[in-house]
Protein backbone atom coordinates (compact mmCIF):
# COMPACT_ATOMS: atom_id res chain seq x y z
CA UNK A 1 0.00 0.00 0.00
CA UNK A 2 2.59 2.41 0.93
CA UNK A 3 4.27 1.96 -2.82
CA UNK A 4 1.07 2.93 -4.19
CA UNK A 5 0.61 5.85 -2.30
CA UNK A 6 4.71 6.98 -2.65
CA UNK A 7 3.39 6.70 -6.60
CA UNK A 8 0.46 8.79 -6.04
CA UNK A 9 2.43 11.29 -4.69
CA UNK A 10 5.33 10.83 -6.87
CA UNK A 11 2.93 11.38 -9.92
CA UNK A 12 1.72 14.96 -8.10
CA UNK A 13 5.38 16.16 -7.46
CA UNK A 14 5.95 14.85 -10.97
CA UNK A 15 2.74 17.06 -12.39
CA UNK A 16 3.34 20.21 -10.52
CA UNK A 17 6.96 20.90 -10.69
CA UNK A 18 6.57 19.60 -14.23
CA UNK A 19 9.08 17.54 -14.04
CA UNK A 20 11.47 18.38 -17.49
CA UNK A 21 12.04 14.65 -18.55
CA UNK A 22 8.76 13.67 -17.86
CA UNK A 23 7.03 16.35 -19.63
CA UNK A 24 9.24 15.24 -22.74
CA UNK A 25 8.03 12.22 -22.73
CA UNK A 26 4.82 13.20 -22.23
CA UNK A 27 5.03 15.93 -25.19
CA UNK A 28 7.11 12.74 -27.44
CA UNK A 29 4.27 10.20 -26.49
CA UNK A 30 1.51 12.54 -27.35
CA UNK A 31 3.35 13.57 -30.85
CA UNK A 32 4.25 9.87 -31.58
CA UNK A 33 0.38 8.51 -31.17
CA UNK A 34 -1.61 11.25 -32.22
CA UNK A 35 0.47 10.77 -35.60
CA UNK A 36 0.00 7.31 -35.83
CA UNK A 37 -3.66 7.96 -35.65
CA UNK A 38 -3.61 10.77 -38.06
CA UNK A 39 -2.33 8.30 -40.30
CA UNK A 40 -4.48 5.41 -39.67
CA UNK A 41 -7.48 7.92 -40.19
CA UNK A 42 -6.74 8.94 -43.18
CA UNK A 43 -6.32 5.59 -44.53
CA UNK A 44 -8.58 3.63 -42.43
CA UNK A 45 -11.52 5.79 -42.87
CA UNK A 46 -10.92 5.27 -46.46
CA UNK A 47 -10.51 1.59 -46.56
CA UNK A 48 -13.63 1.70 -43.92
CA UNK A 49 -15.95 3.50 -46.75
CA UNK A 50 -14.46 2.23 -49.78
CA UNK A 51 -15.49 -1.67 -48.38
CA UNK A 52 -18.72 -0.14 -46.41
CA UNK A 53 -20.07 1.17 -49.97
CA UNK A 54 -19.25 -1.39 -52.18
CA UNK A 55 -19.75 -5.17 -53.17
CA UNK A 56 -17.35 -7.17 -54.55
CA UNK A 57 -16.84 -10.76 -54.76
CA UNK A 58 -14.46 -12.13 -51.23
CA UNK A 59 -16.04 -8.37 -49.19
CA UNK A 60 -16.83 -10.80 -46.43
CA UNK A 61 -13.72 -12.59 -46.21
CA UNK A 62 -11.75 -8.77 -46.53
CA UNK A 63 -14.67 -7.70 -43.49
CA UNK A 64 -13.29 -10.90 -41.45
CA UNK A 65 -9.68 -9.87 -41.86
CA UNK A 66 -10.36 -6.12 -40.85
CA UNK A 67 -12.07 -7.59 -37.98
CA UNK A 68 -8.93 -9.87 -37.07
CA UNK A 69 -6.68 -6.93 -37.65
CA UNK A 70 -8.48 -4.99 -34.80
CA UNK A 71 -7.13 -7.74 -32.72
CA UNK A 72 -3.45 -7.18 -34.17
CA UNK A 73 -0.71 -7.87 -30.76
CA UNK A 74 1.55 -5.12 -30.98
CA UNK A 75 4.56 -7.52 -30.23
CA UNK A 76 3.97 -8.80 -33.30
CA UNK A 77 3.76 -5.75 -35.36
CA UNK A 78 7.01 -4.82 -33.50
CA UNK A 79 8.69 -7.65 -34.48
CA UNK A 80 8.03 -7.43 -38.30
CA UNK A 81 8.50 -3.94 -38.24
CA UNK A 82 12.08 -4.05 -36.30
CA UNK A 83 12.83 -7.52 -38.94
CA UNK A 84 12.12 -4.80 -42.49
CA UNK A 85 13.66 -2.08 -40.83
CA UNK A 86 17.29 -3.63 -39.76
CA UNK A 87 19.49 -1.67 -41.59
CA UNK A 88 20.46 -5.18 -43.36
CA UNK A 89 16.62 -5.72 -43.72
CA UNK A 90 14.49 -4.97 -47.18
CA UNK A 91 14.03 -1.16 -45.55
CA UNK A 92 17.53 -1.02 -44.19
CA UNK A 93 18.36 2.17 -46.42
CA UNK A 94 15.89 4.63 -44.88
CA UNK A 95 17.55 4.07 -41.55
CA UNK A 96 14.83 4.69 -39.16
CA UNK A 97 15.18 2.13 -36.43
CA UNK A 98 15.16 3.20 -32.73
CA UNK A 99 13.77 6.03 -34.16
CA UNK A 100 10.16 8.13 -32.97
CA UNK A 101 9.48 7.85 -36.65
CA UNK A 102 9.70 3.67 -36.63
CA UNK A 103 7.14 3.93 -33.43
CA UNK A 104 5.03 6.28 -35.89
CA UNK A 105 5.15 3.76 -38.48
CA UNK A 106 4.15 0.75 -36.05
CA UNK A 107 1.50 2.44 -34.25
CA UNK A 108 -0.20 3.60 -37.50
CA UNK A 109 -0.15 -0.22 -38.85
CA UNK A 110 -1.89 -1.46 -34.91
CA UNK A 111 -4.26 1.34 -35.08
CA UNK A 112 -5.73 1.34 -39.15
CA UNK A 113 -7.61 -2.18 -38.71
CA UNK A 114 -8.84 -0.71 -35.61
CA UNK A 115 -9.89 2.49 -37.40
CA UNK A 116 -10.93 0.32 -40.49
CA UNK A 117 -12.96 -1.80 -38.42
CA UNK A 118 -15.27 0.73 -36.31
CA UNK A 119 -15.30 3.01 -40.04
CA UNK A 120 -16.84 -0.15 -41.79
CA UNK A 121 -19.26 -0.79 -39.22
CA UNK A 122 -20.34 3.17 -38.68
CA UNK A 123 -20.88 3.77 -42.79
CA UNK A 124 -22.52 0.18 -42.81
CA UNK A 125 -25.33 0.97 -40.41
CA UNK A 126 -26.10 4.29 -42.43
CA UNK A 127 -29.87 3.67 -43.89
CA UNK A 128 -29.26 2.33 -47.25
CA UNK A 129 -31.87 4.84 -48.87
CA UNK A 130 -29.71 7.70 -47.87
CA UNK A 131 -27.37 7.08 -50.74
CA UNK A 132 -30.24 6.94 -53.46
CA UNK A 133 -31.73 10.28 -51.78
CA UNK A 134 -28.66 11.82 -51.59
CA UNK A 135 -27.55 11.12 -55.03
CA UNK A 136 -31.07 12.03 -56.70
CA UNK A 137 -30.55 15.81 -55.21
CA UNK A 138 -27.83 16.06 -57.69
CA UNK A 139 -25.11 15.14 -56.21
CA UNK A 140 -21.69 13.63 -57.86
CA UNK A 141 -20.32 10.56 -56.02
CA UNK A 142 -17.50 12.37 -53.65
CA UNK A 143 -19.73 14.89 -52.53
CA UNK A 144 -21.86 11.91 -51.49
CA UNK A 145 -18.94 9.89 -50.17
CA UNK A 146 -18.33 13.26 -48.04
CA UNK A 147 -21.79 13.53 -46.53
CA UNK A 148 -22.13 10.30 -45.55
CA UNK A 149 -18.88 10.75 -43.58
CA UNK A 150 -20.31 13.95 -41.98
CA UNK A 151 -23.57 11.76 -41.25
CA UNK A 152 -21.60 8.80 -39.09
CA UNK A 153 -19.47 11.31 -37.24
CA UNK A 154 -20.47 10.09 -34.09
CA UNK A 155 -18.86 6.51 -34.68
CA UNK A 156 -15.97 7.68 -36.53
CA UNK A 157 -14.90 9.79 -33.68
CA UNK A 158 -15.40 6.37 -31.47
CA UNK A 159 -13.07 4.93 -34.03
CA UNK A 160 -10.61 7.96 -33.75
CA UNK A 161 -10.44 7.40 -29.74
CA UNK A 162 -10.17 4.08 -29.78
CA UNK A 163 -7.34 4.15 -32.08
CA UNK A 164 -5.46 6.62 -30.21
CA UNK A 165 -5.86 4.74 -27.05
CA UNK A 166 -5.21 1.18 -28.45
CA UNK A 167 -1.30 2.70 -29.35
CA UNK A 168 -0.87 5.20 -26.66
CA UNK A 169 -1.20 2.86 -24.32
CA UNK A 170 1.15 0.29 -26.18
CA UNK A 171 4.28 -0.86 -25.02
CA UNK A 172 5.24 -4.16 -27.32
CA UNK A 173 5.96 -2.47 -30.51
CA UNK A 174 7.30 0.76 -29.44
CA UNK A 175 10.25 -1.13 -26.66
CA UNK A 176 11.21 -3.18 -30.01
CA UNK A 177 11.08 -0.69 -32.94
CA UNK A 178 12.05 2.80 -30.31
CA UNK A 179 14.68 1.00 -28.33
CA UNK A 180 13.74 3.27 -25.14
CA UNK A 181 16.29 5.93 -25.61
CA UNK A 182 16.46 8.43 -23.49
CA UNK A 183 15.65 11.58 -24.35
CA UNK A 184 14.65 10.53 -28.01
CA UNK A 185 12.39 7.42 -28.45
CA UNK A 186 11.34 6.88 -24.81
CA UNK A 187 7.71 7.18 -24.12
CA UNK A 188 5.08 7.17 -21.02
CA UNK A 189 4.68 3.06 -21.48
CA UNK A 190 8.24 2.08 -22.03
CA UNK A 191 9.61 4.45 -19.74
CA UNK A 192 7.27 2.46 -17.03
CA UNK A 193 8.35 -1.18 -17.90
CA UNK A 194 12.13 0.06 -17.21
CA UNK A 195 11.56 1.97 -14.35
CA UNK A 196 9.56 -0.97 -12.88
CA UNK A 197 12.38 -3.42 -13.74
CA UNK A 198 14.54 -1.01 -12.18
CA UNK A 199 12.80 -1.12 -9.02
CA UNK A 200 11.62 2.26 -8.83
CA UNK A 201 8.14 1.86 -8.37
CA UNK A 202 7.18 5.11 -7.01
CA UNK A 203 8.07 6.47 -10.45
CA UNK A 204 6.58 3.90 -12.44
CA UNK A 205 3.01 4.11 -10.94
CA UNK A 206 3.61 7.93 -11.12
CA UNK A 207 4.01 7.45 -15.03
CA UNK A 208 1.14 5.28 -14.90
CA UNK A 209 -1.30 8.14 -13.30
CA UNK A 210 0.20 10.51 -15.82
CA UNK A 211 -0.31 8.50 -18.86
CA UNK A 212 -3.99 7.97 -17.89
CA UNK A 213 -4.91 11.96 -16.43
CA UNK A 214 -3.00 12.71 -19.80
CA UNK A 215 -5.47 9.68 -22.65
CA UNK A 216 -8.51 10.97 -19.99
CA UNK A 217 -7.81 14.54 -21.24
CA UNK A 218 -7.24 13.92 -24.96
CA UNK A 219 -10.74 11.47 -24.75
CA UNK A 220 -12.42 14.20 -22.82
CA UNK A 221 -11.92 16.89 -25.59
CA UNK A 222 -13.10 14.07 -28.27
CA UNK A 223 -16.19 13.60 -26.43
CA UNK A 224 -17.10 17.18 -25.49
CA UNK A 225 -16.74 17.58 -29.93
CA UNK A 226 -19.10 14.22 -30.56
CA UNK A 227 -21.83 14.85 -27.69
CA UNK A 228 -21.58 18.38 -29.00
CA UNK A 229 -23.19 17.06 -32.35
CA UNK A 230 -25.46 14.95 -30.69
CA UNK A 231 -28.91 14.64 -33.21
CA UNK A 232 -31.73 15.88 -31.05
CA UNK B 1 -19.94 22.05 -46.98
CA UNK B 2 -18.72 25.32 -45.45
CA UNK B 3 -18.93 23.96 -41.68
CA UNK B 4 -17.82 20.98 -43.42
CA UNK B 5 -14.64 22.23 -45.15
CA UNK B 6 -14.06 23.87 -42.04
CA UNK B 7 -13.47 20.72 -40.17
CA UNK B 8 -11.09 19.93 -43.16
CA UNK B 9 -8.87 22.93 -42.73
CA UNK B 10 -8.71 22.26 -39.08
CA UNK B 11 -7.81 18.67 -39.04
CA UNK B 12 -5.45 19.29 -41.84
CA UNK B 13 -3.51 21.93 -40.21
CA UNK B 14 -3.53 19.64 -37.02
CA UNK B 15 -2.23 17.20 -39.64
CA UNK B 16 0.76 18.95 -40.73
CA UNK B 17 1.51 20.31 -37.39
CA UNK B 18 1.99 16.70 -36.43
CA UNK B 19 3.76 15.48 -39.38
CA UNK B 20 6.33 18.71 -39.12
CA UNK B 21 6.67 17.75 -35.50
CA UNK B 22 6.72 14.04 -35.59
CA UNK B 23 9.59 13.90 -38.06
CA UNK B 24 11.77 15.91 -35.36
CA UNK B 25 14.12 18.45 -37.63
CA UNK B 26 17.17 17.37 -35.28
CA UNK B 27 16.60 12.82 -36.16
CA UNK B 28 18.74 13.73 -39.89
CA UNK B 29 21.83 15.58 -37.95
CA UNK B 30 21.61 12.37 -35.67
CA UNK B 31 21.11 9.75 -38.41
CA UNK B 32 24.19 10.56 -39.45
CA UNK B 33 26.50 9.83 -36.09
CA UNK B 34 24.71 7.87 -34.37
CA UNK B 35 26.02 4.10 -32.91
CA UNK B 36 23.87 1.53 -31.63
CA UNK B 37 24.91 -0.12 -27.98
CA UNK B 38 23.35 -3.55 -27.33
CA UNK B 39 23.92 -4.09 -24.14
CA UNK B 40 22.64 -6.30 -20.95
CA UNK B 41 19.87 -4.95 -18.83
CA UNK B 42 22.13 -4.29 -15.88
CA UNK B 43 24.32 -1.71 -17.05
CA UNK B 44 21.17 0.08 -17.85
CA UNK B 45 19.14 -0.90 -14.97
CA UNK B 46 21.61 -0.06 -12.05
CA UNK B 47 21.99 3.51 -13.80
CA UNK B 48 25.46 3.52 -14.74
CA UNK B 49 25.09 3.75 -18.13
CA UNK B 50 23.28 7.38 -17.64
CA UNK B 51 25.83 8.93 -15.76
CA UNK B 52 28.27 7.64 -19.12
CA UNK B 53 26.58 8.31 -21.83
CA UNK B 54 26.05 12.01 -21.72
CA UNK B 55 29.30 12.33 -20.93
CA UNK B 56 31.14 10.36 -24.12
CA UNK B 57 27.59 12.28 -26.51
CA UNK B 58 29.60 15.60 -25.03
CA UNK B 59 33.27 14.58 -25.78
CA UNK B 60 32.57 13.16 -29.23
CA UNK B 61 29.31 14.04 -30.58
CA UNK B 62 28.10 10.71 -31.30
CA UNK B 63 24.26 10.01 -30.71
CA UNK B 64 24.49 6.43 -28.54
CA UNK B 65 21.33 4.55 -29.21
CA UNK B 66 21.20 2.70 -26.21
CA UNK B 67 19.17 -1.04 -26.84
CA UNK B 68 19.17 -2.42 -23.36
CA UNK B 69 18.53 -6.19 -23.74
CA UNK B 70 19.90 -9.68 -22.89
CA UNK B 71 23.51 -10.55 -23.64
CA UNK B 72 22.54 -13.18 -25.61
CA UNK B 73 20.25 -10.90 -27.54
CA UNK B 74 22.47 -8.50 -27.67
CA UNK B 75 25.31 -10.73 -29.33
CA UNK B 76 22.75 -11.74 -31.75
CA UNK B 77 22.19 -8.40 -32.61
CA UNK B 78 26.03 -8.04 -33.41
CA UNK B 79 25.79 -11.61 -35.36
CA UNK B 80 23.50 -9.90 -37.69
CA UNK B 81 25.51 -6.31 -37.89
CA UNK B 82 22.03 -4.73 -36.13
CA UNK B 83 24.68 -3.49 -33.87
CA UNK B 84 28.13 -1.32 -33.64
CA UNK B 85 29.42 -2.30 -30.33
CA UNK B 86 28.37 -4.58 -27.63
CA UNK B 87 28.81 -3.91 -23.50
CA UNK B 88 28.01 -7.31 -22.30
CA UNK B 89 28.61 -10.42 -19.55
CA UNK B 90 28.75 -13.62 -21.25
CA UNK B 91 32.14 -14.66 -21.53
CA UNK B 92 32.12 -18.08 -22.98
CA UNK B 93 29.38 -16.86 -25.68
CA UNK B 94 31.61 -13.90 -26.28
CA UNK B 95 34.87 -15.93 -27.06
CA UNK B 96 32.72 -17.89 -29.53
CA UNK B 97 31.17 -14.66 -30.41
CA UNK B 98 34.48 -13.53 -31.68
CA UNK B 99 36.08 -17.01 -32.95
CA UNK B 100 33.82 -17.00 -35.13
CA UNK B 101 34.65 -13.37 -36.89
CA UNK B 102 31.36 -11.63 -35.49
CA UNK B 103 33.08 -8.84 -33.55
CA UNK B 104 36.99 -7.57 -33.01
CA UNK B 105 38.69 -6.54 -29.75
CA UNK B 106 37.36 -8.15 -26.91
CA UNK B 107 38.27 -5.88 -24.14
CA UNK B 108 38.07 -6.30 -20.52
CA UNK B 109 35.93 -3.25 -18.95
CA UNK B 110 34.57 -3.93 -15.22
CA UNK B 111 33.22 -6.85 -12.97
CA UNK B 112 30.83 -7.26 -10.01
CA UNK B 113 29.47 -10.70 -8.87
CA UNK B 114 26.56 -12.80 -8.69
CA UNK B 115 25.05 -13.69 -5.79
CA UNK B 116 22.24 -17.03 -4.98
CA UNK B 117 19.43 -15.04 -2.75
CA UNK B 118 16.25 -16.54 -1.41
CA UNK B 119 14.15 -16.62 1.00
CA UNK B 120 15.35 -15.49 4.65
CA UNK B 121 14.11 -19.07 6.00
CA UNK B 122 16.47 -20.89 3.90
CA UNK B 123 14.07 -24.41 3.36
CA UNK B 124 17.25 -25.84 1.67
CA UNK B 125 20.00 -24.28 3.86
CA UNK B 126 22.51 -22.70 2.14
CA UNK B 127 23.14 -19.72 3.63
CA UNK B 128 26.79 -19.30 3.81
CA UNK B 129 28.13 -22.02 2.12
CA UNK B 130 31.19 -21.42 -0.03
CA UNK B 131 30.69 -22.76 -3.35
CA UNK B 132 27.61 -22.08 -5.56
CA UNK B 133 27.74 -25.98 -7.00
CA UNK B 134 27.03 -27.28 -3.83
CA UNK B 135 24.49 -24.96 -2.79
CA UNK B 136 22.61 -25.69 -6.40
CA UNK B 137 22.51 -29.06 -5.46
CA UNK B 138 21.04 -28.66 -1.72
CA UNK B 139 18.51 -26.65 -3.50
CA UNK B 140 17.21 -29.04 -6.36
CA UNK B 141 17.51 -31.93 -3.35
CA UNK B 142 15.57 -29.80 -0.63
CA UNK B 143 12.06 -29.67 -3.14
CA UNK B 144 12.91 -25.96 -2.86
CA UNK B 145 11.43 -24.01 -6.54
CA UNK B 146 14.33 -22.62 -8.18
CA UNK B 147 13.26 -19.49 -10.46
CA UNK B 148 15.55 -18.75 -13.51
CA UNK B 149 15.78 -15.96 -16.30
CA UNK B 150 15.77 -18.66 -19.29
CA UNK B 151 16.28 -16.30 -21.38
CA UNK B 152 19.96 -16.90 -22.39
CA UNK B 153 20.91 -13.46 -20.90
CA UNK B 154 24.65 -13.26 -19.40
CA UNK B 155 22.92 -14.46 -15.61
CA UNK B 156 21.13 -17.29 -17.27
CA UNK B 157 24.13 -18.53 -19.01
CA UNK B 158 26.35 -18.12 -15.40
CA UNK B 159 23.46 -20.29 -13.95
CA UNK B 160 23.23 -22.89 -16.97
CA UNK B 161 26.98 -23.22 -16.62
CA UNK B 162 27.14 -23.39 -12.73
CA UNK B 163 24.26 -26.87 -13.03
CA UNK B 164 26.78 -27.96 -15.23
CA UNK B 165 29.35 -27.86 -12.67
CA UNK B 166 27.02 -29.48 -10.13
CA UNK B 167 25.99 -31.90 -12.49
CA UNK B 168 22.09 -31.58 -12.58
CA UNK B 169 19.55 -31.72 -15.12
CA UNK B 170 17.13 -29.09 -14.54
CA UNK B 171 15.41 -28.85 -17.65
CA UNK B 172 12.00 -29.45 -17.39
CA UNK B 173 12.12 -29.86 -13.79
CA UNK B 174 9.07 -29.03 -11.79
CA UNK B 175 11.32 -27.42 -8.96
CA UNK B 176 12.71 -25.08 -12.07
CA UNK B 177 11.04 -22.38 -13.43
CA UNK B 178 12.00 -20.19 -16.12
CA UNK B 179 10.52 -16.60 -16.48
CA UNK B 180 11.88 -15.55 -19.75
CA UNK B 181 11.59 -12.00 -18.18
CA UNK B 182 14.69 -9.47 -17.15
CA UNK B 183 16.46 -9.14 -14.00
CA UNK B 184 14.33 -7.03 -12.44
CA UNK B 185 11.45 -9.00 -12.72
CA UNK B 186 13.01 -12.76 -12.11
CA UNK B 187 13.82 -11.15 -8.82
CA UNK B 188 10.06 -9.90 -8.03
CA UNK B 189 8.71 -13.20 -8.60
CA UNK B 190 11.22 -14.68 -6.77
CA UNK B 191 10.88 -13.07 -3.87
CA UNK B 192 6.49 -13.17 -4.50
CA UNK B 193 6.81 -17.38 -4.41
CA UNK B 194 9.67 -17.30 -1.69
CA UNK B 195 12.33 -19.52 -4.19
CA UNK B 196 15.66 -19.23 -4.98
CA UNK B 197 17.35 -17.10 -8.25
CA UNK B 198 20.76 -16.23 -9.00
CA UNK B 199 21.42 -12.76 -9.95
CA UNK B 200 23.43 -9.70 -10.45
CA UNK B 201 24.46 -7.67 -6.99
CA UNK B 202 23.77 -4.29 -8.93
CA UNK B 203 20.59 -5.33 -9.66
CA UNK B 204 19.73 -6.90 -6.15
CA UNK B 205 20.69 -3.69 -4.42
CA UNK B 206 18.37 -1.38 -6.26
CA UNK B 207 15.58 -3.81 -5.26
CA UNK B 208 16.52 -4.69 -2.98
CA UNK B 209 13.72 -2.70 -0.28
CA UNK B 210 10.90 -4.04 -1.98
CA UNK B 211 12.26 -7.52 -2.09
CA UNK B 212 12.73 -9.57 1.17
CA UNK B 213 15.62 -11.99 -0.41
CA UNK B 214 18.15 -12.55 1.50
CA UNK B 215 22.11 -13.09 -0.04
CA UNK B 216 22.47 -16.52 1.03
CA UNK B 217 25.48 -17.29 -1.07
CA UNK B 218 28.08 -14.90 -2.36
CA UNK B 219 32.36 -15.16 -3.00
CA UNK B 220 32.16 -18.38 -5.11
CA UNK B 221 35.22 -17.66 -8.01
CA UNK B 222 32.24 -19.22 -10.51
CA UNK B 223 30.18 -16.19 -9.38
CA UNK B 224 32.37 -13.24 -11.12
CA UNK B 225 30.67 -11.51 -13.63
CA UNK B 226 32.60 -9.91 -16.33
CA UNK B 227 31.79 -7.50 -18.74
CA UNK B 228 33.66 -6.78 -22.36
CA UNK B 229 33.18 -4.67 -24.47
CA UNK B 230 33.59 -5.60 -28.16
CA UNK B 231 33.26 -4.08 -31.72
CA UNK B 232 31.10 -5.46 -34.24
CA UNK B 233 33.38 -6.75 -36.85
CA UNK B 234 32.80 -3.85 -40.02
CA UNK B 235 34.77 -6.60 -42.67
CA UNK B 236 31.88 -8.38 -42.21
CA UNK B 237 29.12 -5.94 -41.94
CA UNK B 238 30.17 -2.75 -44.22
CA UNK B 239 27.08 -0.48 -42.62
CA UNK B 240 28.40 -1.09 -39.15
CA UNK B 241 29.64 2.38 -37.83
CA UNK B 242 33.19 1.40 -37.14
CA UNK B 243 34.87 4.83 -36.26
CA UNK B 244 31.61 5.13 -33.87
CA UNK B 245 32.08 1.60 -31.73
CA UNK B 246 35.96 2.38 -31.56
CA UNK B 247 35.21 5.56 -30.25
CA UNK B 248 33.05 3.79 -27.48
CA UNK B 249 34.92 1.05 -26.74
CA UNK B 250 37.85 3.55 -25.77
CA UNK B 251 36.11 5.44 -24.12
CA UNK B 252 34.44 2.53 -21.98
CA UNK B 253 38.58 1.13 -21.10
CA UNK B 254 39.80 4.96 -20.36
CA UNK B 255 41.14 6.24 -17.26
CA UNK B 256 38.42 8.66 -16.72
CA UNK B 257 35.43 6.42 -17.12
CA UNK B 258 37.27 3.78 -14.99
CA UNK B 259 37.36 6.21 -12.24
CA UNK B 260 33.42 6.76 -12.65
CA UNK B 261 33.03 3.12 -12.78
CA UNK B 262 35.06 3.16 -9.45
CA UNK B 263 32.71 5.04 -7.13
CA UNK B 264 29.38 5.13 -8.93
CA UNK B 265 26.53 3.45 -7.00
CA UNK B 266 28.74 4.16 -3.17
CA UNK B 267 26.59 7.66 -2.60
CA UNK B 268 23.41 5.25 -2.66
CA UNK B 269 24.02 1.86 -2.09
CA UNK B 270 26.75 2.48 0.42
CA UNK B 271 29.71 0.12 -2.02
CA UNK B 272 30.08 0.34 -5.56
CA UNK B 273 28.25 -1.47 -8.11
CA UNK B 274 31.12 -2.51 -10.71
CA UNK B 275 34.86 -2.99 -9.74
CA UNK B 276 37.10 -1.17 -13.00
CA UNK B 277 39.44 -3.79 -14.82
CA UNK B 278 40.39 -1.98 -17.74
CA UNK B 279 43.72 -3.56 -19.23
CA UNK B 280 44.11 -6.50 -16.33
CA UNK B 281 43.83 -10.14 -17.33
CA UNK B 282 40.79 -11.74 -17.17
CA UNK B 283 41.81 -14.84 -15.23
CA UNK B 284 43.95 -12.62 -12.80
CA UNK B 285 40.34 -11.39 -11.61
CA UNK B 286 38.68 -12.67 -8.18
CA UNK B 287 41.82 -13.80 -6.73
Amino acid sequence: MDILIDGIREAIRLLFTLDSEVMGITWLSFKISGTATLISLVIGIGIGTAVALTSFPGRRFVVSLINTGMALPPVVVGLFVTILLWRNGPLGFLEILYTPTAIIIAQAIIATPIVTGISLAAMQQLPKKLRLQILALGATRLQMVWILIREAKLPLLAAVMAGFGGVISEVGASIMVGGNIKGYSRVLTTATVMETSRGNFDIAIALGIILLVFAYLINLILTQIQQRERPR
Amino acid sequence: MRRASKWGILLSIAAVLFLVSGMLPAEAAKVQKSIILATTTSTQDSGLLDVLIPIFEKKTGYFVKTIAVGSGQAMAMGRKGEADVLLVHSPDAEKKFIAEGHGIKRRLVMHNDFIIVGPPSDPAGIRGLKSAAVAFRKITVSGAVFTSRGDYSGTHTKEISIWKKAGVSCEGQKWYQQTGLGMGQTLSVAAEKKTYTLTDRGTYLALKKNLGLDILVEGDAILLNIYHVIQVNPAKWPKVNAAGARAFADFMVSRSVQKIIKTFGVAKFGSPLFFPDAGKKEDTLGR
